[in-house]
């Protein structure tokens, strides 16, 4: 998926940007650790300075000069609105729908936009891989109001089945959803490193809606597991602006725990 | 075992009295004293104990030395197992773990919380496991003298068919279907916090977690502190709990390193980054564990 290769910015950065650009002003985001933050944190800087920030730590309204390594860095307490307590972020704050948008990432994503962040493997008593688990992620992909889901694409991540169902996006599609009683609208956007993929508004299979520049249609689908369908109306990304490049290299260069970032 | 210097004197020694029908146990007073006494006092083998702390305020102190007073069979039970359950685990001290996070926070896997559910490496693992919201929730059941808390959650995703203490129920007003989830109640918690005064109250501030929920649902408790004060200055948003609350306070400096006390220190990120490489090889970890823990 070699994207931007003769172009000025990675196919990494691309998807950062994509990602920011889905954040509206305004909006309240659940966000998790890694690109998510990142993501979050250029939207505010370049054209959504109202977006309000949500860590699961409990800091809402966090505003942080730098990129936190981890969602309890002190710079998310000491730029917050208020600090809560984990129950409350859960309880309070995440289970009525008063999150307007989640983002999530997992290492498998079906047609439907299921998420596996579990195991790898057959058996979930003996994983192939064992992957951190929910953390947070089945009630927000439940009840924020929507879901944003950012994921490198490749045939071993984007599968036709996935070994083990941790969050739920459309299920087994249609109006399988609905039947859950979730809160939210699910996944709407699925975001990679070639395009951006969004669920048929009838069958719920996500087709891709956008290709990022310098990719092609077989780049993608060369990249997905299942017979991916591109929609009649498929358009190309616009590349990053040297605003949005510049602006993403220097948070990138502030973020905790850089100086040894290359140690393992 | 270390003295730590800081406080010898005991000054109350509690009797956990436990009646099967109490939920709460009755605790009179926080004895403060060393933290290996305390946890010699405090952790048994094959107890349930969490050691709670969402990113920031992790008891890493208490933890080394439970890994250094040899304990074995623990179910440790924690939201995010992060580098300390890591530890516990590689070390041999843990049966069961009870979470639902278990990664290096921006970094990427626990190395040795993999070994040992992939390949059994040092001990096998059992695991019982839940999203943070189920988790939080459970903790609240417990400190509230609950069964179970109901939550929005899990539907849909297969962990259902995989821990037995996520259940559905049918609300009695109604009729939705919900997810109820079993209490937690550990044998034993432990928090680290900012400041203690002599009596032994406790008061922590910055991001805050579910370390009330987890003292007030645990059998047993003991903080550890950053310094003792004479007389706790009240702070805005800030979480204090009354010294009949807990078991026993510890005075342990920098107790929570490489985790921070908001206010006392920052996160050593560069460790937690440093930790991938320390523990994905057995015997690395093993020699970091030798000269950083066992012999200190």
């Amino acid at each position: 998926m070699s994207s931007g290769s003769d172009a000025d910015w990675t196919a990494e950065e691309m998807m950062t940007v994509a990602a920011a650009r889905a954040l509206h002003d305004g909006a309240v985001c659940f966000v998790g650790i890694g690109l998510p933050s990142t993501a979050a944190n250029l939207a505010r800087r370049v054209h959504a300075p109202g977006l309000v920030l949500v860590y699961e730590s409990g800091t809402l309204g966090a505003k942080p000069a730098f990129l936190p390594l981890s969602i309890g860095d002190g710079i998310l307490a000491e730029s917050a609105d208020a600090v809560v307590g984990v129950v409350e972020t859960f309880n309070y704050w995440l289970q009525p729908g008063r999150i307007d948008i989640g983002f999530l990432a997992g290492a498998q994503l079906d047609r439907f936009a299921n998420i596996n962040t579990t195991v790898i493997g057959d058996s979930y008593d003996a994983p192939r891989v064992r992957l951190p688990g929910a953390g947070g992620a089945p009630e927000i992909a439940a009840s924020c109001r929507e879901v944003l889901i950012v994921m490198r694409q490749s045939p071993r991540a984007f599968v036709e089945r996935i070994d083990f169902v941790t969050s739920v996006g459309y299920g087994k599609g249609g109006d399988d959803r609905e039947r859950h009683g979730f809160i939210g609208a699910g996944p709407t956007t699925v975001i990679t490193d070639v395009g951006i993929l969004e669920p048929d508004p009838e069958t719920r299979e996500l087709v891709l809606t956008h290709l990022h520049p310098g990719t092609t249609l077989a780049d993608a689908q060369a990249a997905t597991g299942w017979e991916l369908v591109a929609s009649p109306a498929l358009e190309h990304t616009p590349p990053p602006t040297a605003l949005e490049l510049s602006t993403l290299r220097k948070l990138e260069w502030t973020k905790a725990g850089r100086s040894t970032a290359g140690v393992s | 075992m270390t003295e730590n210097g800081q406080s010898t004197s005991v000054f109350v020694l509690s009797t956990v009295v436990r009646n099967p029908n109490i939920l709460a146990p009755l605790r009179r007073s926080a004895a403060i004293a060393p933290l290996d006494v305390a946890i010699d006092a405090l952790v048994r083998d094959g107890d349930a104990i969490a050691l709670e702390g969402f990113t920031h305020l992790i008891p890493f102190a208490a933890a080394h030395e439970i890994i250094r007073q040899g304990r074995r069979d623990l179910t440790l039970v924690r939201m995010t197992p992060d580098v300390i359950y890591d530890q516990l685990i590689g070390m041999g001290c843990a049966r069961r773990l009870v979470f639902s996070w278990g990664g290096n926070p921006g970094v990427g896997s626990l190395h040795r919380f993999r070994d040992a559910v992939e390949r059994g490496w040092p001990e096998p693992l059992e695991l019982e496991e839940h999203s943070h919201a189920g988790m939080a929730n459970r903790y609240a059941a417990g400190a509230s003298g609950l069964p179970f808390a109901v939550l929005r959650g899990y539907a849909g995703s297969d962990l259902t068919s995989q821990t037995d203490s996520i259940r559905t129920i049918v609300c009695p007003f109604t009729s939705e279907s919900l997810a109820a989830v079993s209490a937690l109640n550990p044998d034993v918690a432990v928090i680290h916090a900012q400041q203690a005064d002599t009596r032994g109250n406790v008061q922590l501030w910055g991001i805050s977690g579910v370390q009330k929920e987890a003292v007030l649902a645990a059998r047993r408790a003991l903080v550890t502190v950053e310094e003792l004060v004479e007389r706790l200055q009240p702070r805005p948003g800030a979480v204090v709990l009354p010294a009949w609350a807990i078991d026993y306070v510890s005075v342990v400096p920098d107790g929570a390193h490489p985790s921070y006390a908001h206010g006392y220190s920052e996160r050593d990120n560069e460790f937690y980054v440093a930790w991938d490489a320390i523990s994905r090889d057995r015997e690395t970890f093993r020699q970091w564990m030798e000269a950083n823990v066992l012999g200190v």
